[in-house]
């Protein structure tokens, strides 16, 4: 392991890696096999989990793999990416056995990998049915709109997905902790899906390449999945320095580039913010061999919004946490980063407040904010009538509905920020109700 | 620490845990390191005339991952020649003089033949001698094993040859493949016989390799039905040894019993229904020798717990199985669910709604898990839910009192006996 590249790249190898056969049988039958199942209840796309687990258990694979990917069609990517803590394995009944939950995302990696990553001869499992004429366009194309057009092809729609990246599967692709699922293996899924028939333009952002008013002409039904935007500067002096980042796009970028042209090696690294991006930011930092990782957050860690179990894994990466500390001057050397200037916080009067002449500097070569994602309400002001929240999502029903009614939305740009499972869940009810809307039609 | 010794028809053991004639007992160094290890006794692998055994020749039933539950082979006599038998019985003898060292036999029906091998054994100085007329594969296409055991005259036949010559206690091994284990027991007991032991392998066919459709164990693309043994044959030996315990013709027959016995537990159920001693063979041909230190523990403290001797407990429960007749059919009971330890799997829901009486009312509860109830006015007492429900001691089946006499089958329809109402739509 002298190399360094060769040990980066370890650093980010599966975290939750794949189960073997006989594994995989030995915790399928570990199973109660529950009525209502708890986790069935707690997935956002209400996979059958017992149904699918049993399948394992008497080598029924490819009914088990229909079973997941019939109810979420990003199965693959989500037995990988959901936080099952908090979702499935979390409901699962055997933690009152005082036994460890039934390991459902691996189960699941384990009965959808063959069919989504492995070509075989057998027929697929899911087809695009005859086309029925009618056309749904779709902005975006991470998991909101591909759950929405894999279920819309089924059910015969053409759809066509808008996406202004060069490549799909919004932050599937590009945000996912690189531990967690890689760049290719989010591209492959997406691949698979295509071939039920979806289309996707790369390259075409609506509103610059394509008018939002042609859309609305040349198809019957819009779905918006745009999801969110990128984290806007905090509005501290010095954020125009060398080193200073949106933590998405040096995810983006660490996921995108060999390891070691992105390594950190004995770097240090503030990332400002609380949530699970901060946390993503943080573990990928220490994972391309940042010296010392610094999270700066503003309040305690009651209040923090990152899941427990990536709070610890952050913790075991080796990221410092810094509490009730708020960024106040990002400082230079040149045209460098040299370090990040703080101020303590405290809650007074029921309110945040600054502690003074408690200042402090951390230092630091790179600073990553993670402080939240912006809105993409330019886009939505090219909707006409479109009811946006004073926060700047776009409202939708539960099935997707907006105020106008050729417009359905779903993802991040509806709930301000979730996971891939809800986004593939909304999407795929707004599939339904679009069905529904365009055939009550005819 | 109880006192194991036992004596079953005169042989003498140091505990009642013996090996099974099979593979286990196939050689000298096996049986020695088996005894060592604090077997109190071994069955050698039946003798006979020289065999052939085919290669391939054990399968198994696997359920929900637990290997082995079942155990089949198509595996004849002993392929080794007798003479290294009889001389390592003679070496294992002289070396563990106290340990019971039973010679297992087979030969065809001929009295002569018979003979020659039962001498043979007591001279290689066998404390006992136990006629296999239960093994039910390959030996029987002979006339042997099984094809003898199923014959009650022939069985008495048999014992009665042996007799003739025997210096040793004889034990006559029973085959389960016959529809009523009394008649074969009463035949052996008719013949001489100073005990019987049961139960042998039950005839089968393990299962097919669907990818092949082939039946295993494949031995070249062919197989052959063989012996089933192992734990899921439990249930029926103890219905077959408490049969030959109850039966007053055979009451009070020394009783070697065998099949599935895998843990103490298993050998108290044994010897409480009748057993002296206890014969093991698939949890030793998968765990190994080894396991006897948890079975002589386990039973010890057992006894020591309850206080009982292990003559005290032989045959202790064979009063406890009757006819169904006789059960009384006005002692009513009712599931009950301890809310405080369900963990709202639902499984009791739908074993009740689907395979039993629909007696139990599920609702979501508000942290995602099913909320359960029994409605006593529609439960039968069952016991289905709670054999399902996966935690221990959260379904209670309790008595219902009720001011009724006790009623059997029998009372009711002979004695005009009063039956306590039941749910209505039973
Ligand atoms: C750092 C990070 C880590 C995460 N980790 C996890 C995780 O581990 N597990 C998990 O379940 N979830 C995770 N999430 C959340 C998850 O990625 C999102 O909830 C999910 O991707 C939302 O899907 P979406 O389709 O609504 O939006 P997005 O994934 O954001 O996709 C929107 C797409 O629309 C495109 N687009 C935007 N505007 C236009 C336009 N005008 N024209 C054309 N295309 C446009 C974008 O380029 C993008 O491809 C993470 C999020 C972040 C930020
Ligand atoms: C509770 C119960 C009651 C049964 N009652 C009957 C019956 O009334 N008539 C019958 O022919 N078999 C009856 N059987 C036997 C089953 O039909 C079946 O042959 C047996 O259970 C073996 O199948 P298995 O593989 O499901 O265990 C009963 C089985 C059970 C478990
Ligand atoms: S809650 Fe756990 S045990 Fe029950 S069905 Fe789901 S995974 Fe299986
Ligand atoms: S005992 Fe039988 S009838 Fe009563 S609740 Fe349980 S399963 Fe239902
Ligand atoms: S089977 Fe047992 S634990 Fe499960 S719901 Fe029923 S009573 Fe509760």
């Amino acid at each position: 392991m002298s190399d360094p590249g060769v040990k980066l790249w370890c650093n980010f190898s599966d975290y939750k890696p794949g189960l073997g056969s006989n594994a995989a049988v030995a915790e399928a039958n570990r199973c109660l096999n529950c009525y209502d199942a708890p986790c069935t209840r707690a997935c956002p796309t209400g996979i059958d989990v017992p149904g699918f687990i049993k399948k394992i258990a008497t080598g029924n694979m490819r009914g088990s793999a229909r079973t997941i990917l019939e109810a979420n069609i990003l199965g693959a990517s989500c037995a990988r990416v959901c936080p099952t803590e908090e979702l499935c394995e979390g409901a699962c009944v055997l933690h009152d056995l005082h036994e460890r939950p039934i390991d459902i995302g691996r189960l699941q990696r384990y009965a959808t990998d063959p069919v989504v990553y492995e070509d075989d001869d057998s027929p697929p499992l899911f087809e695009a049915a005859p086309e029925n004429g009618r056309r749904v366009a779709l902005i975006g194309a991470g998991p909101a709109s591909l759950g929405c057009a894999a279920e819309l092809a089924q059910l015969g729609y053409e759809t066509v997905c808008f996406e202004k990246a060069d490549k799909p599967g919004g932050l599937n692709t590009f945000g996912i902790a690189d531990y967690k699922m890689t760049f290719h293996t989010a591209l492959k899924e997406i691949e698979w899906i295509r071939q039920l028939g979806v289309e996707i333009r790369c390259g075409q952002q609506v509103g610059r390449d394509i008018s939002v008013e042609q859309l609305r002409q040349e198809f019957d039904a819009i779905f918006i999945g745009v999801g969110l935007g990128g984290v806007d500067p905090i509005g501290i002096d010095g954020e125009d320095l060398e080193g200073v980042r949106d933590s998405l796009e040096f995810i983006a970028e660490l996921k995108t580039h060999p390891k070691e042209e992105v390594a950190l090696s004995g770097k240090k690294v503030a990332v400002i913010g609380g949530g699970n991006t901060a946390i993503d930011a943080v573990t990928q930092s220490a994972r391309l061999g940042a010296e010392r990782v610094y999270l700066v957050y503003r309040r305690g860690p009651q209040q923090m919004g990152a899941y427990k179990h990536e709070q610890e894994l952050a913790r075991k990466d080796g990221g410092v946490f810094v509490y009730h500390s708020q960024p106040v001057e990002i400082l230079g050397r040149g045209n460098k980063v040299a370090g990040l200037k703080c101020i303590r916080t405290e809650h007074r009067k029921g309110k945040l407040q600054t502690v003074e002449d408690s200042e402090f500097v951390l230092h630091v070569d790179y600073v990553l904010r993670a402080t939240g994602q912006s809105k993409l309400t330019d886009l939505f002001e090219e909707f006409p009538g479109l009811a946006i929240e004073d926060w700047g999502t776009v409202i939708a029903d539960i099935d997707g509905r907006t105020s106008l009614k050729d417009v359905w939305a779903g993802g991040d740009c509806v709930s301000g920020g979730q996971e891939v499972v809800n986004a593939v869940a909304e999407g795929k009810r707004a599939a339904r109700s679009i069905h529904k809307t365009l055939q009550g039609e005819r | 620490m109880a006192d194991l010794r036992c004596n079953v028809a005169g042989i003498e053991s140091p505990n009642p845990f013996w090996l099974a004639s099979a593979p286990p007992t196939n050689t000298g160094d096996q049986v020695m390191r088996a005894f060592d290890a604090g077997w109190g006794g071994a069955v050698w692998k039946t003798l006979g005339e020289p065999i052939v055994n085919v290669w391939s020749r054990y399968g198994a039933v696997d359920i929900e991952g637990t290997k082995m539950m079942g155990l089949n082979n198509i595996e004849l006599i002993t392929d080794r020649p007798l003479e290294v038998n009889l001389r390592e019985i003679r070496e294992v003898k002289k070396r563990y003089p106290d340990h019971a060292l039973v010679v297992s036999l087979m030969v065809e029906s001929d009295r002569q033949a018979w003979h020659d091998i039962v001498k043979k054994a007591q001279d290689a100085g066998a404390d006992g001698l136990e006629l296999n007329f239960g093994c039910p594969h390959g030996m029987s296409e002979r006339g042997m094993g099984s094809a003898v055991g199923q014959v009650p005259q022939y069985t008495c036949q048999i014992t009665e040859w042996v007799k003739e010559v025997a210096t040793v206690p004889v034990l006559v091994k029973l085959t389960p493949n016959i529809s009523d284990i009394r008649y074969a027991a009463r035949a052996a007991k008719e013949g001489g016989a100073d005990g019987v032991s049961l139960i042998n392998t039950i005839n089968s066919i393990i299962g097919l390799d669907i990818d092949t459709l082939t039946p295993t164990p494949a031995v070249n693309g062919k197989s052959s039905h063989g012996g089933y043994c192992g734990p899921a044959v439990k249930p029926i030996a103890l219905n077959m040894v408490s049969q030959i315990g109850a039966d007053p013709q055979t009451a009070g027959l020394p009783i070697s019993g065998i099949g599935g016995i895998s843990t103490w537990r298993d050998a108290v159920e044994f010897i409480a229904l009748g057993s002296d001693t206890v014969q093991v063979c698939t949890a030793v041909m998968h765990y190994g020798f080894r396991i006897v230190e948890d079975l002589k523990e386990g039973l010890s403290n057992y006894l020591d717990q309850k206080g009982m001797t292990l003559q005290e407990l032989k045959g202790h429960s064979l009063h406890k199985i009757h006819n169904w007749k006789e059960l009384d059919l006005n002692y009513a009971v009712n599931a009950r669910i301890n809310q405080d330890k369900c963990i709202g799997c639902g499984l009791c829901y739908t074993a009740c709604e689907d395979g039993a009486h629909q007696a139990i009312q599920a609702e979501p509860r508000v942290d995602g898990r099913t909320y359960v109830e029994v409605r006593p006015q529609d439960c039968v007492g069952c016991n289905l839910c709670s054999l399902v429900c996966p935690v221990d001691g959260c379904i209670d089946m309790v008595e219902i009192p009720n001011d009724f006499e006790p009623c059997s089958w029998e009372d009711y329809t002979e004695r005009g006996g009063q039956l306590a109402p039941r749910p209505e739509h039973q």
